[in-house]
């Protein structure tokens, strides 16, 4: 089966971001290399990838955003391995905006942070630039000292030759003059000797996240941290309802605010810009907006699950069809069937969407935020300020969270900052932000969706499987899916069910409307793995199997989905007295997970989750805490949307505004978690997404083992 | 008005209702405090202001005359360190941006109650929101910053 949720296939992006990759210029090196050299320490590239400092550092660039992943320890660690670094001299920072250099191969060719692909789509890439990079150091070495190349050894940041010895950085310059070898003649550390690569975090030896230190005293650098000196703070008024527009606005009270300097239109509101947020923030709650609803969605939640209920009565798009397909569904035995309501999911990053952008007309534009897309942002700036993208500087800072926010096929934000900088002709920088309230109300979410699950039992068997969702479509109209390309997305997680179950059919609705949507932590999956893993042990009871017993008899020919689920099974041990258990089992972003959850069901109906044991196998792995620490984030997020998390809309507005009505994960509802990871040496893949899938189901189906009841509707709230 | 920050008086002479957030961030540049909900909702936000935690969001700095302020950049009382080398050790963080209001509520928490039993740590860290869900690993590291002070 094709691996559908990997953002791998070229063959589908690449028709798509032509428009973005054909630029091909090169920005931020030189202006780098500039800030750079007015301080003591210069920097010496080694191919695009390693800069070596004076002080003999080793900075790697990632062409992935670091928002709390850890792929700047994951990425700069496959560099450190290759080059025999120390760890002490790794750093690392963001690549400039430029697609030619840091595009990423899983985006086709376009930067891009998502899919669970940084560690997947540049392992290679950057053992390459690693090894490049020492063998440009020793061949300068060799050069320098009048040695052969052979006798010139690297480890731990130091190069030497009988009693020749340098450092890095005392070899840079001259190793940046030496042509790099053909990356056919490279050669490869062999596993056995790694220093870095599939190592345990060591305190002692100061090896672990290299963002941890400045996260923890507070010198770390985010989007939101910037704040260029007289800069206006912006805040935009936005529609209340979904595909609402200005009708027009009676700034005379906002103006009238103290410190608000502006007010100006632009595609999608209204901004009050003022010298500081509480200004600003004032200003806004002063401001009347008439709002032209004439296009605006007007339905509520409600209205929406049953115009999505009567589309499930006739088939949607095939997706998947094994032997009689729907067809199969009638006959011999019993047919179950329930529908799964999932709602609308609000990303909710920690750190609130914002961007700064310094703009000068006709000249250059300075652009500061966390995006996932850096190039597709650059692309949007130049749209909107009529300048070339070499004219158009992105720096891409730190981001708090984003969970797939920061990923917007629009550049919403950046459209947003660069449209307002534009109204006041580049005055003043101007910071863009948005509050709580307007992050959880401005649309973007996971699509609320129907899952209508139908299974055929016989003979105590699943005879056949049907599985029809209605949803919007997360792709559609983005570079990401030529027209005509059935929206994998959607499906993804559904069409790929493992089980083998001799009739399966697979189909879905794709429904257009003004809430707008886009990928959440783990995409499609979200839904598809609940649906498929819940409903299977419904199923599987209904045919009187053990689901654990029955999911091994039809994952025999499935030896990575089997093998994690038999090893979280393992692990997990005996249940405890008094607890119910639920186990599932996904494979997504090319990984393979299985949780275990066990559940309290307390006498009052209340039920607590107190231990989840996760298996993972990612394949090769680099740094084993990291994977750790992702599958326990992933619980967590995964664990927070089906517990508490929905955004409702009534009369076509959303209903939730912040952190007291949009309920998300706190530290009381959060399990023990012991993450096992299966040895691999199959390449590495995504770890960023596969942990939320499988904790749904997993906890779904401890309390049907507790209460035997379906739990199709979403979230699941505080009782079993 | 005088306000006593990380150690140092700062002269406030901004609106009545300004939130010490904005000071702080804005004109002050201590920029580790950091802004989530803007409602008291989340703790991103948390200094300690004689000791307590509190909502730098939703509390005025004019409300604060007198009164020592203590963010993530001024954070060097015994309990203070030991909760960032215990962070820097279990490798709490992952994007970071509620860390320094989590380490500022374990501190005020470890102040008062330096050996905290697990529901102790829970119920004094419950209302700080991770949206990366680092909670398994704060609780550990509370853990151990409650070992490093003895």
């Amino acid at each position: 089966m094709a691996d559908t949720a990997t953002f791998s296939p070229s063959r589908r992006f690449v028709l798509g971001v032509v428009g973005f990759g054909a630029a091909g210029f090169a920005v931020g090196c030189d202006l780098r290399a500039a800030d750079a050299a007015s301080g003591p320490v210069t920097q010496t590239a080694l191919g695009d990838y390693v800069r070596i400092g004076s002080d003999n550092t080793v900075t790697v660039y990632l062409r992935h955003i670091e928002f709390g992943q850890g792929v700047s320890t994951g990425l700069t660690t496959i560099v450190a391995e290759e080059i025999d670094a120390d760890w002490k001299q790794m750093r690392f920072e963001h690549s400039p905006a430029d697609n030619a250099k840091y595009g990423n191969p899983a985006f086709g060719g376009m930067m891009g942070t998502g899919g669970s692909t940084a560690i997947f789509s540049s392992y290679q890439q950057l053992r390459a630039a690693g090894a490049t990079a020492r063998e440009m150091l020793r061949q300068a070495a060799a050069t320098k000292w009048k040695v052969d190349p052979s006798t010139v050894v690297l480890a731990k940041g130091e190069v030497q030759s009988g009693a020749n010895k340098a450092t890095f950085g005392e070899l840079a310059a001259e190793a940046s003059k030496i042509a790099a070898p053909d990356q056919a003649s490279l050669k490869y550390k062999d596993p056995s000797t790694y220093q870095f690569i599939g190592k345990e975090r060591d305190v002692a030896a100061d090896f672990g996240r290299l963002d941890t230190p400045d996260k923890v005293h507070a010198k770390a650098h985010y989007a939101l941290d910037y704040n260029p000196e007289g800069a206006l703070t912006a805040l935009l008024t936005r529609s209340p309802k979904f595909g609402g527009k200005v009708a027009s606005f009676d700034a005379t009270a906002a103006k009238a605010v103290p410190g608000v300097t502006d007010i100006v239109q632009i595609s999608n509101g209204v901004a009050v810009l003022a010298t500081n947020f509480w200004a600003a923030k004032k200003g806004r709650e002063a401001l009347k907006v008439t709002w032209d609803d004439s296009a605006a969605e007007t339905r509520s939640t409600e209205a929406l699950v049953a115009d999505y209920k009567k589309l499930l009565a006739k088939p949607g798009l095939e997706a998947r069809k094994e032997g009689a397909g729907a067809a199969g569904l009638k006959g011999a035995g019993q047919v179950i069937t329930a529908d799964f309501e999932f709602p609308y999911l609000v990303h909710a990053p920690m750190e609130p969407l914002n961007c700064t952008i310094e703009y000068k007309p006709g000249e250059s534009c300075m652009i500061h935020s966390g995006s996932q897309m850096p190039t597709g942002d650059q692309a949007a700036a130049c749209a909107v300020l009529g300048l070339k993208p070499e004219q158009v500087v992105i720096t891409t800072m730190l981001a708090g969270g984003s969970f797939g926010r920061r990923a917007t096929p629009d550049a919403d934000l950046v459209s947003e900052a660069a449209q307002i900088a534009k109204a006041i002709e580049g005055k003043a920088p101007v910071k863009l932000m948005w509050t709580r309230e307007d992050d959880i109300r401005s649309g973007k979410y996971r699509p609320m969706n129907v899952h209508r699950m139908t299974a055929r039992i016989n003979n105590g068997a699943i005879e056949a499987w049907g599985d029809r969702t209605a949803i919007q479509s997360i792709m559609e109209g983005t570079p990401f899916l030529p027209p005509g390309t059935p929206d994998f997305s959607s499906i993804e997680g559904s069409n790929d069910i493992a089980y083998s179950i001799p009739n399966i059919s697979v189909d879905v609705h794709l429904v257009k409307h003004p809430v707008s949507v886009l990928w959440w932590r783990s995409v499609g999956h979200t839904h598809t793995a609940y649906a498929k893993e819940h409903f299977f042990d419904v199923a599987a009871r209904k045919a009187g199997k053990d689901p654990v017993e029955l999911r091994r008899a039809l994952l025999v020919n499935e030896p990575r989905q089997l093998g994690v689920l038999n090893l979280a099974v393992e692990k997990a041990g005996p249940l405890p007295a008094g607890k119910t258990r639920g186990v599932a089992v996904h494979h997504s972003f090319s990984s393979y997970v299985a949780e275990v959850a066990d559940v309290t069901v307390n006498a009052d109906g209340t039920f607590h989750v107190d231990r989840v044991v996760c298996a993972v196998d990612c394949g090769i792995v680099i740094n084993p805490d990291i994977v750790r620490a992702q599958m326990e984030g992933g619980i967590g997020y995964g664990l927070s949307a089906i517990l508490g998390e929905a955004l409702t809309i009534k009369d076509g507005a959303p209903v939730q505004s912040n952190f007291f009505d949009y309920n998300v994960l706190r530290m009381a509802q959060m399990p023990k978690v012991e993450v096992f990871i299966v040895p691999s040496t199959e390449a590495p893949s995504g770890v960023g997404e596969p942990g939320v899938p499988p904790i749904g189901p997993a906890v779904a189906n401890a309390l049907l083992a507790s209460t035997g009841k379906t739990y199709a509707k979403l979230p699941l709230g505080t009782k079993a | 008005m005088k306000l006593t920050i990380n150690g140092k008086e700062q002269e406030y002479a901004g609106e009545e209702d300004r939130p010490l957030l904005w000071y702080l961030r804005e004109d002050l540049k201590l920029t580790g405090t950091k802004f989530g909900c803007g409602v008291a909702a989340c703790g991103a936000c948390t200094v300690l202001v004689d000791g307590q935690p509190t909502r730098a969001c939703v509390t005025p700095a004019a409300s604060l005359e007198g009164k020592k302020i203590t963010t993530i950049e001024g954070l060097d009382t015994p309990a203070g360190q030991a909760v960032q080398k215990a962070w820097a050790e279990l490798d709490v963080v992952q994007c970071g941006w509620c860390q320094s209001g989590q380490m500022l509520a374990a501190t005020a928490l470890l102040t008062t109650t330096p050996k905290p039993s697990e529901q102790q740590i829970t119920d004094g860290m419950t209302s700080n929101i991770c949206r990366c869900a680092t909670y398994h690993r704060i609780r550990g590291a509370v853990a151990r910053a409650s070992e490093i002070m003895g």
